[in-house]
């Protein structure tokens, strides 16, 4: 990694974001949780709703940093039963954009396709990402993560059982 | 599908205690269209909110038991519910989610509606002889729409009882949410719509089963543990009871683990909201009554409307109405319900704790998804025939983890699916709630 934000490059950001998706896919949450700051939040909004604010606005999920780690936690356990057995996964990234860059912080958008398998199913959720990384150590955190689908609705998905 | 068929689905066998459903109910394709025309179209459906639609022109554009509705508040200031196709060819007339509109104008020819639902534009109509007339061409409707306390309901059985009347028992269970603000409830914005690969009766029967809590929706309760609950409690507590409300209308009702919003406190909540909620308590008490008021603060409830309305009131409001699509598929819509004069500190607290259970992506909800399809799945064992749903059925008092709930629903469906003769559904002009 580079010593400064300013020299990062899209290309650190995708390494960065690829990297994200691999542990996700390959639930090793515990390490991707590491990838998160003390304070990270994590939303998806409701499908009809994209830009709203979790505080006045429903969502699907808006979880602060303890919650998120509870998921986590639950997601490794037993007792989420969505995800036990866990679902297959494949992450596609891209259209990886920095958008700002503001002292440590940069915002950066990218598309997805999350395919969910699943009991003979394929759930193919659609969106995109906002990101709000912070440099540091040498290395990039993740402070905020927002998967705004595209979905008009979760049909026939019926849910967001997984780190979107 | 035959008569006698029918009749066979539901074993109700009250002298030795024994409730059976046969598994054919989930999964008969032929089911659907009886279903449709003796359940959902002699009964009060659930269209939305008074509050989602607050300004004249405000609209909604959605589903309603399978059909394209409008649900929109005229320039007159009414509520109506109209039919989203046009009277010339068919088209929809508003093809927006949500809005604001004077009108509807249908694309393809340009005929233009009012929000009241008024032919009011036909290009070139001196094209008509003297027979066609613009009144007569006014978009459809159900041909009841009535409201409770800002529930908008739709039956397309022309001489339905009055929605007051056919929510029967039901009724106290939905004054016991709407008491909750002085100035009145309100739909928040944002809307889950999500699905099951599953019959829609499995849901109605989930939505209000205590059974499966500890079981289906452990690691709520381990948030709740580490977040200091004592969920010992639940052995403990106050009586909590499955209730028959009549016309198919069912509730459980319980001191709950969790906090509520209105107004129990929890360790979840945090320290800092144990004063104002024990507050909030003495003020519902001044306003309402002891009784009353322990009813809405310390008790949750979870509330069927037959056929296909869900209000559960526990760690927050959930409105949620669902529909088959086919036998092993159902679509739903949720939305959470708040008073309207909560402040925004409260809101989004309660948006917090709504989070943590409810909606697709909550600790909960994705859980019931997983067993529900998981029964779906389980029914092609044809051989295996039958639901056992016995649970307290010689009970005097059932309580929440027992299935006296469920046999309301299925006494009720079986009665309307028995009932050959089904009420003409004249469509009307659309009427004003």
């Amino acid at each position: 990694m580079v010593a400064t934000v300013s020299h990062i490059t899209r290309s650190d950001v995708e390494d960065f974001l690829y990297e994200e998706a691999a542990l996700l896919d390959e639930w090793r949450l515990r390490e991707w949780l590491e990838l998160t700051t003390e304070d990270a939040t994590y939303e998806v909004p409701s499908t009809d709703v994209p830009d709203g604010n979790p505080q006045d606005t429903l969502f699907i999920i808006a979880d602060n940093a303890d919650r998120l780690r509870m998921r986590v936690d639950q997601l490794l356990g037993k007792s989420a039963w969505a995800e036990n057995p866990p679902s297959r996964t494949r992450r596609m990234i891209s259209n990886v954009r920095i958008r700002s860059v503001e002292g440590d912080t940069l915002c950066v958008t990218a598309n997805f396709v999350v395919y969910r398998l699943r009991s003979g199913h394929i759930d193919t959720y659609i969106g995109r990402y906002e990101y709000t990384l912070v440099h540091r150590d040498g290395g990039l955190k993740i402070r905020h993560r927002k998967a705004i689908l595209d979905l008009e609705a979760l049909q026939p998905h019926g849910k967001v059982s997984i780190i979107l | 599908m035959e008569h006698e068929t029918l009749a066979n689905l539901v074993i109700d066998n009250k002298e030795d205690g024994l409730f059976r459903v046969h598994r054919q109910a989930f999964t008969n394709p032929d089911l659907l269209a009886f279903e449709q025309r003796r359940v959902f179209e002699n009964t009060w459906i659930y269209a939305g909110h008074t509050s989602e639609i607050p300004q004249p022109g405000d609209f909604r554009a959605r589903r309603v038991a399978g059909r394209p509705v409008i649900l929109v508040r005229g320039t007159d200031g009414a509520v109506r519910v109209l039919l989203n196709t046009c009277t010339h060819r068919g088209a929809q007339v508003c093809r927006e989610a949500s809005g604001n509109a004077n009108t509807f104008q249908c694309f393809y020819h340009a005929w233009t509606f009012n929000n009241q639902g008024d032919l009011i534009g036909v290009p070139g109509d001196d094209a008509y002889s003297e027979a066609f007339d613009r009144r007569d061409l006014g978009l459809g409707a159900p041909p009841r729409v009535e409201d409770y306390r800002g529930f908008v309901f739709i039956s397309f059985n022309a001489d339905i009882e009055p929605l007051v009347e056919y929510l029967a028992g039901a009724r106290e269970y939905l004054d016991l949410i709407c008491d909750q603000s002085e100035v009145g409830m309100e739909v928040v914005t944002g809307t889950q719509a999500y699905s099951m690969r599953a019959n829609w009766k499995l849901l109605v029967e989930n939505s209000m089963d205590g059974y499966h809590a500890r079981t289906t929706h452990q690691r709520y309760f381990d948030y709740l543990v580490e977040s200091g609950v004592d969920v010992s409690r639940m052995k403990t507590r106050r009586g909590g009871r499955g209730k028959a409300l009549g016309n198919g209308h069912a509730v459980i009702q319980s001191e709950p683990v969790w906090g509520r919003p209105i107004a129990r406190w929890s360790p979840e909540f945090g320290e800092a909201k144990r004063a104002e909620l024990e507050q909030m308590q003495r003020d519902y008490e001044a306003r309402f009554g002891a009784e009353w008021a322990y009813r809405i603060t310390q008790t949750s409830r979870n509330l069927l409307i037959f056929p296909n309305l869900i209000i559960n009131d526990i760690m927050a409001i959930t409105i949620r109405t669902f529909f088959p699509v086919s036998p092993d598929y159902l679509e739903i819509n949720a939305w959470a319900l708040a008073p309207s004069d909560e402040s925004p500190q409260d809101r989004a607290l309660r948006l917090d704790h709504f989070l943590t259970f409810l909606g697709p992506g909550g600790y909960a909800t994705p859980d019931d998804v997983e067993a529900l399809e998981s029964c779906q799945l389980g029914y092609l064992n044809r051989e295996i025939e039958w639901n056992d749903l016995s649970r307290g059925m010689k009970r005097a008092e059932p309580e929440i983890t027992d299935e006296l709930q469920m046999r309301a629903f299925w006494r009720q469906w079986h009665t309307l699916m028995l009932r050959t003769q089904t009420a003409a559904t004249p469509l009307r002009r659309p009427i004003a709630v």
